[in-house]
């Protein structure tokens, strides 16, 4: 097997003011299923093609934001070995057990230098992507709205950026695929534990543990047009797109929560294996880096985080 | 019903309805001058002080807006429905939040 250590972002715990606007939201305009509650008030959701029995978990909060996310390791010994190697890289790790996220494993919790947490676990209970494992379907019937296949990535905005991608690429053998530079200094730097463009990304920025986005994987550009006629027909506040980003050449629209967490659907991204070069956009750039086609940045899609 | 909204620092002024939140209005119409973030209560840049006219809001990210500070008329702009004609002053920007 290639694929060890970290498998995947598992599962990403957003906090919102208003759980039915949010459920509203998530499952019916974005297509996400609802697969379990528990006593906190958290609601647990996953995407049609995901065999775990959640990716999102929205938390009750009077603030927005990301409380943390979680990556999938292959093992148990895999679970023990980076938080071995997360406390050698100088970070205090926590046990969170097994249950206190209904279905999931005992979680490895640490906080990145960057200020986001992140868990590890091995273990989650399966339900199935609603499709039969023997002569399978292409998909279920019933998904609602965009149909988003499954949560992707988080982009991430944190200070004490250079200290964080170390720790990632250090502690828990992530790979740099691409990059913003500005000179020696690094801007944005893309990093996956897989073959994905990207399972995770992180932006220079002064302010510690911001959200920029939560991000669902699409089938087609037709597709992300389909999400925008969502986002226009329900009142949904867009941010950016549909477009091309240059970074990751993905085709995307970017559009917020009722809680201010951005969210993106994108589709028809590149792919990483470890041999492929490390791609880089100069700073001068930065515009078609972004956008690939107005290469002009906006200023919402800039400044605003949650 | 619609009410007219006073932006005092640039003088601007536009008509939103009963319905309809602060920057919605202010959009709906091409004006500018508070700034449009995730106009969902969660990002804090659209912050402004209300001074006069009474209002409805909805929940507001408490990183953003304090218990106090909501008390004392300052809301995000992306949660306040008018009740009559407001006048407010803008207190919230973009942060420049990519380092360079």
């Amino acid at each position: 097997m290639a694929m060890t250590g970290i498998l995947r972002p598992g599962h990403v715990q957003l906090r919102v003011l208003d759980m039915d606007e949010s459920l509203n939201h998530y499952c019916n305009n974005m297509g996400l299923i609802e697969t379990d509650r528990d006593d906190q008030g958290r609601v647990y959701l996953k995407c049609w093609d995901e065999q775990d029995k959640f990716s999102v978990v929205l938390e009750p909060s009077d603030r927005s934001g990301m409380d943390h996310m979680a990556f999938k390791v292959a093992s148990e010994q895999d679970l023990w070995r980076f938080e071995s190697n997360v406390k050698k890289f100088g970070i205090d790790t926590k046990r969170v057990p097994a249950g206190e996220l209904n279905g999931c494993g005992e979680r490895v919790r640490f906080t990145a230098p960057g200020g986001h947490t992140f868990d590890l676990y091995a273990q989650k209970e399966q339900v199935g992507n609603g499709i039969s494992t023997t002569n399978p379907g292409p998909w279920p019937k019933g998904i609602k709205g965009m149909k988003a296949i499954r949560f992707d990535h988080c982009l991430l905005y944190g200070d004490d950026h250079d200290a964080t991608i170390k720790f990632f690429v250090e502690a828990l053998e992530f790979q740099l695929t691409e990059q913003i530079v500005d000179g020696d200094l690094q801007l944005a730097a893309f990093l996956t534990c897989s073959t994905k463009a990207h399972d995770v990304a992180f932006i220079r920025s002064d302010k510690p543990g911001q959200l920029h986005h939560a991000s669902f994987l699409l089938g087609s550009w037709e597709q992300v047009l389909h999400a925008a006629d969502i986002i226009s027909m329900e009142d949904i506040p867009l941010d950016v797109g549909p477009t091309r980003h240059g970074l990751t050449r993905g085709m995307t629209i970017y559009y917020y929560d009722p809680s201010g967490n951005r969210n993106e659907v994108f589709a028809e991204d590149s792919y990483h294996y470890p041999d492929t070069p490390v791609l880089t956009w100069t700073a001068d750039n930065i515009g078609q880096a972004i956008f690939y086609h107005s290469r002009t940045l906006v200023d919402s899609f800039m400044g605003v985080t949650s | 019903m619609s009410f007219q909204i006073t932006i005092e620092d640039s003088g601007e002024v536009y008509s939103c309805k009963e319905t309809q939140h602060l920057l919605a209005g202010m959009m709906q119409l091409g004006k500018k001058g508070i700034p449009v973030g995730c106009r969902s209560g969660g990002c804090g840049v659209c912050k402004v002080k209300i001074h006069s006219g009474e209002y409805a809001t909805k929940k507001m990210s408490r990183d953003h807006v304090s218990v106090e500070e909501e008390a004392q008329g300052v809301v995000l702009a992306c949660r306040v429905l008018p009740k009559e004609n407001i006048s407010l002053s803008v207190i919230g920007h973009l942060h420049k939040a990519m380092m360079r």
